[in-house]
């Protein structure tokens, strides 16, 4: 019987790229489906009615939700091909910690500095940078996260690197010279199709900042 | 070779009080060491150098940080007795997303609770009881959020229920009249050794919640 894939998703979404990159990794067909977000889906608001966001991912009519939970799913239910999470408890256990890291810290503080500017704009993002320098601090040396190859915390991160762009213009400054080996573990990880095909052009990101910030009153 | 088990912990925290519970599920032996948080010890520092924060299982001089993720790895590396995830992928997903849920809503909206007054406590409170609700809606007619037995979400939530006394008598009101059905749910677990053996006096939180306030200059 074939399967049945569907993502609801948003171009510009982090959270989504995730999915995006985790079902390429491991070639999966899928109908990828874009959502407006003023305008929410049925299907959006049935799958996921508690949290009504996406990325959502919908495997033979059954929803799962949740960046995170999704890729730790498609890499349960597809195990074969680019395992992304070890197999060893303890290292799934620390990838698993590097991971949440990045979604309470670094994109959490990422998304703080939008809707804020001037002295506190400043303050955020000299907090994003220090998160960052963490995980470049955890790299140590390594080509990916996951070592040899790309692994579950690589999938989880490497998204954020289309929003440099639009950091770097709005915060005047750069990230080559705060976390240079982070910013080559990017471009690394923008040398495989499944990320470089996921992830929108730094331009298009910025522009939709831009709106944003207007849209929220900020400039 | 035995197994050398540590756990870093702070008596009151519904976070280590997961941690203790997934260990008591399973029987294993492990020394428990409670942490002044004012003054963090030398081996926590240097067992969670990225947080700072208690639980941290150390297992064999490995730490493993964060309590969810603990229980996690508590449940790969201990499989055979009282297993806390289930084997399907999808319903193990399911599990993830509702143990997300209580990290993500419950905490925070219950700290907001007991920190603030006048309106914008009343506002905290209204949230924490739709939160509640919800979580009781997902319980339905299940003894447990595992079904038959106790799983993951159990483990996740039922440490709130020492948190109860605190809240109700914070916001003023009675969770009993609001989710009955999870109230029931939460002494149906209480009858488990593992749960009431973990979870302290609920006067003896308010107590400790009452100093925290004085400290903190709330009232």
């Amino acid at each position: 019987m074939a399967e049945e894939v569907i993502l609801l998703d948003t171009w510009v979404s982090p959270f989504g790229m995730r999915a995006r990159i985790a079902l390429a990794e491991k070639g999966i067909k899928h109908e990828h489906r874009e959502e407006d977000l003023g305008n929410k889906s049925d299907l959006l608001l049935k799958m996921n009615p508690i949290h009504k966001t996406i990325p959502v991912l919908i495997h033979n009519g059954k929803p799962v939700c949740e960046s995170n939970n999704i890729v730790q799913y498609l890499d349960e239910v597809w195990p074969d091909k680019s395992p992304l999470l070890p197999s060893d408890p303890y290292l799934r256990g620390q990838a698993r910690f590097w991971a949440d890291f990045v979604d309470r810290k670094v994109f959490d503080a990422g998304r703080k500095v939008w809707a804020t500017k001037g002295e506190e704009q400043k303050s955020l993002m000299e907090e994003f940078i220090g998160h960052l320098k963490t995980l470049e601090a955890e790299l140590d040396g390594k080509l990916y996260f996951g070592g040899e190859k790309m692994g579950y915390v690589d999938v989880t991160m490497v998204p954020i690197y289309s929003w440099f762009h639009a950091y770097e213009v709005s915060g005047n400054f750069s990230f080559e010279s705060h976390c240079p080996k982070l910013v080559a573990w990017a471009e690394r990880c923008m040398q495989h199709d499944s990320v470089s095909k996921a992830l929108p052009s730094p331009e298009k990101v910025y522009q939709y900042v831009l709106q944003l910030r207007k849209r929220l009153g900020i400039e | 070779m035995a197994d050398e088990v540590i756990l870093l912990d702070k008596w009151v925290s519904p976070f280590g009080m997961r941690v203790r519970i997934a260990l008591a599920e399973k029987g294993i032996k492990y020394e428990y060491r409670d942490e002044d948080l004012r003054n963090k010890g030398e081996l926590l520092l240097k067992m969670n150098p990225v947080h700072k924060k208690i639980p941290v299982l150390i297992h064999n001089g490995k730490p493993v940080c964060e309590s969810n993720i603990i229980v996690q790895y508590v449940d790969e590396v201990w499989h055979d007795k009282a297993p806390l995830l289930p084997s399907d992928p999808y319903l193990r997903a399911q599990a993830r997303f509702w143990a997300d849920f209580v990290d993500k809503k419950i905490y925070d909206t219950g700290r907001k609770l007991w920190t603030t007054k006048g309106d914008e406590q009343k506002s905290a409170t209204e949230e924490f009881i739709g939160y509640l609700k919800t979580l009781e809606a997902e319980l339905g007619d299940k003894p447990y959020y595992g079904g038959e037995k106790m799983n993951y979400v159990d483990v996740t939530m039922i440490p709130f229920y020492s948190w109860f006394h605190t809240y109700e008598a914070s916001g003023n009101f009675s969770i009993e009249s609001h989710c009955p059905k999870l109230m029931a749910w939460a002494k149906r677990c209480m009858q488990h050794e593992s749960v009431s053996k973990t979870l302290p006096e609920p006067e003896k939180n308010y107590e400790f919640v009452l100093q925290m306030k004085k400290r903190l200059g709330i009232e």
